[in-house]
């Protein structure tokens, strides 16, 4: 038996190789070689049927005239500015306000995570039947208490079916956003603001000087995850707006779909994909940036 | 905060005053979070009438179990999507724990040449998400012949949980002491009988987070499902829920509905209330590393 250098954690090292086999093997069918066949699909017109054909870039060609293509990407560049945004002024809120000893701080932390674990197939058709017109609990309510007489149509035009998403995305993933920025503002110790106190710190310089720069990392793992997500955001816009009104509420996955599955245009649909992966990386390498130069690291 | 009443009864005032306006304000959000899950279910048991004339009360004079009687003639019926769901949420989690477990373990315990680019490797399917090579994977499966099959469908979901898994289980692989194993091996103990009667162990709360992400996540999956399943009778509880929104001859049995719905999230909410600790800690594991 072969012994390595001692302070090998074990002496056999290639069996770790064996365990990590099958996982690996997972990885490289269904991702890696997926991943390269992305790019190399790009470069053809690929109906589902019939013959392929080599085509260079003009797949890119035209991806730049496309403008429902730049539309998409727009609007879902906006959607995730907005639904960060208001992710982010529910969840902090909600996080600073549930950090507390108590035990009834910690019933009301899962009732407002439960949401999280609905799927977004469930969550979009129930809010689906909430805001509908006609026996929808919100028009019953809005009726009822006189605010309006005729039950509104938030689909039919954009910024309302805009606003009426956000708010069901915000229900949804409020209480996961929350969670992680608990764990940043737990990680502080109480030693540093008592200390900030004694020195005559108030409530917002505390918060602005030492809260808010120790839960740095939280912080911005809530960000990337967010905007991660939103920019991929599809069930909710296929399912409530069904892209509508007059296809202003398609996502950039959502066009991927409708290139690839509607259309049934694989090779344009893999340009599509290379270019919403190309702006993903390049969202992630600035993630990594922002972790990177961390000020108060000495 | 002036005054001459003396300090401790006046902070105390305060403080019931804080305490007061803490459960106020926090059962307000309480209804935001949680009244859609409670509406949903409380119209679930409504006859149609009622449930059309007055959706936001929360009990009805009628208890009516039609709704999810009707649900039984929507395609295959609710009970098919459901045991496809149960199937592949069963099948990713045990093929999940399969494979990430005995990885986490090597990633943790073994150190050989190239250990640390497969690790980036695994690690960089949790950046680039599955919706930017969906349309090679439909060619993959359609090769292997496991497009529109519920077995492809768990081979994709399983790639796709092996991320966050196989980082989950080193990190509970890495917590086991090292002396412990040492130990073990003196006494003559086999590779899979450390792996079995000391790591397991210590790394079952870790399993148990692996499993619950698995289940939720592919029980809740909802693109995948929509382009790779084509047949009737293979759908998953989401797909089925968006054909009964999406209507018949432009109808919406808003009804049959929210039976799907119930029937596809309270299996999450009710997974999630018992293993919450396990759930919070893989957040978390995100979170502080």
């Amino acid at each position: 038996m072969k012994r390595t250098v001692s302070g090998d954690p074990e002496p056999k090292g290639w069996l770790g190789l064996a365990f990590i086999l099958p996982g690996f093997l997972f990885i490289l069918v269904l991702f890696l070689i997926p991943l390269a066949m992305t790019i190399w699909m790009s470069f053809y017109n690929w109906p589902l049927l019939g013959r392929r054909k080599f085509i260079g870039l003009e797949n890119y060609v035209e991806l730049l005239g496309d403008t429902q293509l730049w539309n998409s990407l727009g609007f879902t560049m906006l959607y995730t500015v907005l639904v960060t945004a208001a992710i982010f002024a529910v969840a902090f809120p909600l996080a600073l306000f549930v950090d507390k000893p108590l035990r009834s701080a910690g019933f009301f932390r899962t009732i407002y995570f439960m949401p999280v674990v609905i799927g977004f197939g469930a969550a979009s058709t129930l809010w689906m039947w909430l805001l509908n017109p006609d026996s929808g609990v919100f028009a019953q309510i809005l009726r009822g208490i006189g605010l309006i007489s005729s039950a509104p149509r938030p689909l039919e035009s954009f910024w309302p079916a805009m606003a009426v998403i956000i708010l069901m995305v915000v229900w949804k993933t409020a209480g996961f956003t929350m969670v992680i920025l608990l764990t940043g503002l737990q990680s502080i110790s109480n030693d540093v603001i008592e200390a900030a106190k004694i020195d005559g710190a108030g409530v917002f310089a505390r918060f602005r000087r030492i809260t808010l720069p120790l839960m740095r990392n939280s912080l911005v793992l809530a960000l990337v995850l967010n905007v991660t997500s939103s920019m991929l955001a599809f069930d909710q816009f296929f399912i409530i707006t069904q892209g509508g009104p007059e296809n202003s509420t398609i996502s950039a996955v959502f066009s991927i779909y409708l290139a690839s599955f509607s259309s049934y245009r694989l090779g344009y649909g893999s340009a599509l994909s290379f270019v919403l992966l190309v702006v993903l990386v390049a969202i992630s390498a600035i993630q990594f940036v922002l972790l990177r130069d961390r000020p108060e690291e000495s | 905060m002036s005054g001459p009443s003396p300090r401790s009864n006046d902070a105390s005032a305060g403080e019931r005053l804080g305490q007061w306006l803490f459960l106020i304000v926090s059962l307000l959000l309480a209804i935001f979070f949680v009244m859609p899950i409670v509406w949903s279910v409380a119209n679930s048991f409504k006859p149609a009438a009622e449930a059309l004339a007055n959706p936001a009360a929360l009990f009805s004079k009628a208890f009516s179990l039609e709704n999810y009687r009707r649900l039984e003639h929507v395609g295959a019926g609710w009970y098919v999507y459901a045991g496809n769901s149960v199937m592949i949420a069963i099948g990713t989690v045990v093929l999940t724990v399969l494979v990430a477990v005995p990885a986490g373990y090597g990633f943790s315990k073994f150190r050989f040449p190239g250990q640390s680019l497969l690790f980036v490797l695994i690690m960089a399917t949790m950046m680039i998400p599955f919706q930017s090579i969906l349309t090679p994977l439909f060619l993959i499966l359609t090769f292997l012949g496991l497009q529109n099959n519920l077995v492809g469908l768990v081979l994709i979901y399983v790639t796709f949980q092996l991320p966050f898994s196989v980082f989950m289980m080193r990190n509970a692989f890495d917590a086991v002491p090292r002396a412990l194993i040492e130990a073990a091996r003196i006494d003559g103990a086999s590779q899979i009988t450390i792996l079995r009667r000391i790591m397991l162990p210590i790394a079952l709360p870790g399993v148990a987070t692996v499993a619950l992400f698995a289940f939720l996540n592919s029980w809740n999956e909802f693109l995948a499902a929509l382009i790779f399943l084509s047949d009737q009778n293979k759908f998953t509880l989401p797909i089925m829920l968006v054909n009964v929104s999406s209507g018949l001859y432009g109808i919406i049995d808003w009804g049959a509905l929210q039976a799907g719905i119930v029937v596809t999230m309270i299996p999450c909410i009710i997974l999630f209330l018992l293993l919450q600790r396990y759930y919070v800690r893989g957040l978390t594991a995100g979170a502080v590393k």
